[in-house]
C-alpha cells in the first residue's frame, strides 16, 4: 500500500517499544502486558502500573476495538494530500476505568460515516522498519 | 484519589506581581527571540519601579531546550537572559514539566516565599509566526517538512505517525468526545470565538480586531473536525514578563500590587493526550479543585475569567473543571455568550485571548488579568473595579491556575 504521508514522522524503535511497533510483521498487535496480574500498559514502559510488577511481556490483542473519538483532519500539514481520519480506538481487551487505547486511522470508510462507538479491527502498514497499526471498519 | 493536603500556610501570599511588561506583538516581526524577551522584561522591571540590581531571582517556561520540537515555542532559557544581562541571581528556575506555563509565576511565588529571592522577574517569550515562516501553522517534530522521515521518541510517538501532528488534531477528539456525549454543538465553540473577537476589537494590540458573526465562524474553513480555523489560537511572536516580588513590597509598587490568593498545580491521572479516560474532562479539574481548597474566595468572587484558549474547547472545558458551570452544561452557560462578554457575569478573555489577539501562551492570559485588576484595561476595562480574576494554563495533558487580587491577598 502506498503511504499517504510524505513526509511521516516515524517512531524511534528502541527495547522497549520493539514489538509494539514491529509485531505487525507477523500480522499481530502486541501490547505490553503484566504476566503476575494480567493489566494491559499502553505505552510500554517495562513496569506494571498496578501490582509494579516487572514482569510485563508484550502480548498479541485481539486487534478488535471500538472508536472512542475521531478527527476529519483538513489542515494541509503535509500539503495537499486531502483529508484522513484519526481515531481514538478503544481495544475490546480494556475496560471503562482503564481503557486499553490507541491513536492510529481509520482507512477506507467515509468521513461523513465515521462515528463514536463504531467497531473496528486492526490491519498494518510497513513503513521502513515499523509496521503502524491501522483500522477499517468492521461491517 | 488522593485527598486535597490541608494547609495552614499558604506561600503564594507572601508573594505579589509588582511589575508587568510586554514586547511588541504581532505576525513575523522579525525580531529575536532575545530582542523580544529583553523589551518586555525591562518594561516588567520598570514598572515595578525597580532597577535590574533588585532583581535576585529569575524564572521562565518552558526552559531553554525546548526550541527542536516546535519552531519558535521556546524563547530563550534562564541561563541565555542571565548571561545577557549580566544578572546576579539568588534562585533561578526554568522548565517544562509542571502545572502547565503558569508554573513559572508558581515557582516563583514559592521562591519569594521561602526566601530564596525577592524580586524574581518571570517571562514566556514565542516567535513561532516568525519562525514557522510564511507557510502557516506547522505540525511537530518536522512533520510534513520534507526531505526523509524524521523520528520521534516520548509520547508523542503513538500520536504523530499517524498524522496527528498537531495540538488542533488532538484536542479535536476532546471536542468530539465533548459533542457525542453532552450534545454540544459548533456554535457553542463559537461563542467563545466570538467572544474573544469582540473583545480583541477594544485591544490595539490584538492580531484580528474586525468583527466576526456567527455566519463567519461557522463558514470557517475546517482544521480538524469539529474545530475550524477560528477555533485554533494565532501564532504570534512576543514575549510577555512580570516580576513576583515579596509581599512587604507591595506599599511601594508604583500602580497597584497584584496578590496571588491561591494557585493550583494538582495533577491526577494521566498526564496524556490520549489516554485519559474521560476526554470530555479537563485535566484542569484537579488543579481548580485544589485552588478552591486554598481561598475563602468563591466563583461569585471572581470578576473576570482569563482561560487559556489556544483551542476554544480548552476553555469550554476549563468553564466546566473551574466549576462555573457543571461538566456537559457549558452548552447553555455559553449560549448567546452573554455570560462571558464584557457587561456579563464572567468577562472571559478580555484583550481578545489567543484566539483573536494573539498565542502569547497563557501569559497573555495572565498579563491581561493583572491589567483588569489595576483598573487599566481602557475601553476594554469591566466596570465596577475588579477585584478578583482567575486565571487558567493549560488543559491538554496538563493544566496549572491561580486566583489574583487587586491589592496582596
Ligand atoms: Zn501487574
Amino acid at each position: 500500500m502506498e503511504d499517504i504521508f510524505p513526509a511521516r514522522v516515524l517512531p524511534t524503535v528502541d527495547r522497549q517499544n520493539r514489538q509494539f511497533w514491529t509485531s505487525g510483521e507477523e500480522g499481530k498487535l502486541c501490547i505490553e502486558r503484566c504476566t503476575d496480574c494480567g493489566a494491559w500498559i499502553h505505552p510500554p514502559v517495562g513496569i506494571c502500573y498496578s501490582c509494579h510488577s516487572s514482569s510485563v511481556e508484550p502480548t498479541a490483542v485481539s486487534g478488535r476495538g471500538t472508536i472512542y473519538s475521531f478527527t476529519i483532519n483538513h489542515q494541509p500539514w503535509f500539503g495537499d494530500i486531502g483529508s484522513y481520519c484519526v481515531v481514538l480506538v478503544d481495544l475490546e481487551e480494556g475496560s471503562a476505568t482503564q481503557p486499553l487505547r490507541i491513536t492510529s486511522n481509520l482507512i477506507g470508510t467515509e468521513p461523513d460515516n465515521v462515528a463514536i462507538g463504531m467497531r473496528v479491527e486492526v490491519f498494518f502498514l510497513n513503513c521502513d522498519d515499523v509496521w503502524l497499526p491501522q483500522f477499517r471498519e468492521i461491517r | 484519589m488522593t485527598g486535597h493536603v490541608k494547609h495552614r500556610h499558604r506561600s503564594e501570599r507572601d508573594a505579589v506581581i509588582s511589575g508587568i511588561g510586554q514586547s511588541d506583538v504581532g505576525r513575523r516581526l522579525d525580531r529575536t527571540a532575545m530582542s523580544l524577551t529583553v523589551d518586555a522584561c525591562l518594561a516588567a522591571v520598570a514598572d515595578a519601579g525597580l532597577t535590574l540590581n533588585d532583581i535576585d531571582g529569575l524564572s521562565s517556561y518552558p526552559g531553554g531546550l525546548m526550541d527542536g520540537l516546535n519552531p519558535g515555542f521556546g524563547g530563550p532559557g534562564t541561563d541565555a537572559v542571565q548571561d545577557a544581562l549580566r544578572l546576579n541571581l539568588n534562585w533561578h528556575s526554568g522548565g517544562y514539566e509542571g502545572p502547565a506555563q503558569i508554573q513559572a509565576l508558581i515557582n516563583a511565588a514559592i521562591a519569594v516565599s521561602a526566601g530564596l529571592a525577592r524580586h524574581v522577574l518571570v517571562y514566556r517569550t514565542v516567535w513561532e509566526s516568525t519562525a514557522q515562516g510564511s507557510g502557516g501553522r506547522q505540525g511537530m517534530g518536522g512533520a510534513g517538512s520534507g526531505g526523509g522521515r524524521a523520528r520521534m521518541g516520548g509520547m508523542l510517538q503513538y500520536l504523530l505517525p499517524f498524522g496527528a501532528v498537531s495540538a488542533a488534531n488532538w484536542l479535536a477528539m476532546n471536542a468530539q468526545r465533548h459533542f457525542h456525549t453532552y450534545g454540544t454543538t459548533r456554535e457553542t465553540l463559537g461563542e467563545i470565538a466570538l467572544n474573544t473577537r469582540r473583545n480583541a476589537g477594544l485591544n490595539p494590540k490584538a492580531i484580528f480586531r474586525d468583527p466576526m458573526s456567527m455566519d463567519d465562524y461557522l463558514g470557517a474553513r475546517m482544521i480538524s473536525t469539529p474545530l475550524c480555523l477560528f477555533d485554533c489560537d494565532v501564532p504570534v511572536d512576543g514575549s510577555t514578563a512580570f516580576v513576583v516580588s515579596h509581599r512587604d513590597y507591595a506599599p511601594d509598587v508604583p500602580t497597584t500590587a497584584v496578590g496571588i490568593n491561591a494557585v493550583g498545580t494538582a495533577l491526577h491521572g494521566r498526564p496524556s493526550w490520549d489516554q485519559r479516560p474521560n476526554m470530555e474532562e479537563s485535566p484542569l479539574r484537579a488543579a481548580a479543585d485544589t485552588m478552591w481548597a486554598r481561598t475563602e474566595l468563591t466563583r461569585a468572587d471572581v470578576d473576570t475569567a482569563q482561560l487559556y484558549d489556544g483551542f476554544s474547547i480548552i476553555t469550554l472545558m476549563a468553564i466546566e473543571a473551574l466549576g462555573f458551570c457543571a461538566v456537559g452544561e457549558a452548552k447553555d452557560y455559553l449560549k448567546g455568550g452573554h455570560r462571558i462578554s464584557l457587561e456579563g457575569e464572567l468577562p472571559l478573555n478580555t484583550a481578545g485571548g489567543q484566539l483573536s489577539a494573539g498565542r502569547l501562551h497563557g501569559f497573555g492570559l495572565l498579563h491581561e488579568a493583572c491589567v483588569q485588576l489595576r483598573g487599566q484595561g481602557g475601553e476594554r476595562q469591566v466596570s465596577g473595579k475588579p477585584e478578583v480574576a482567575v486565571v487558567a494554563n493549560g488543559g491538554g495533558p496538563v493544566a496549572g491556575t491561580m486566583l489574583v487580587t487587586r491589592g496582596a491577598s
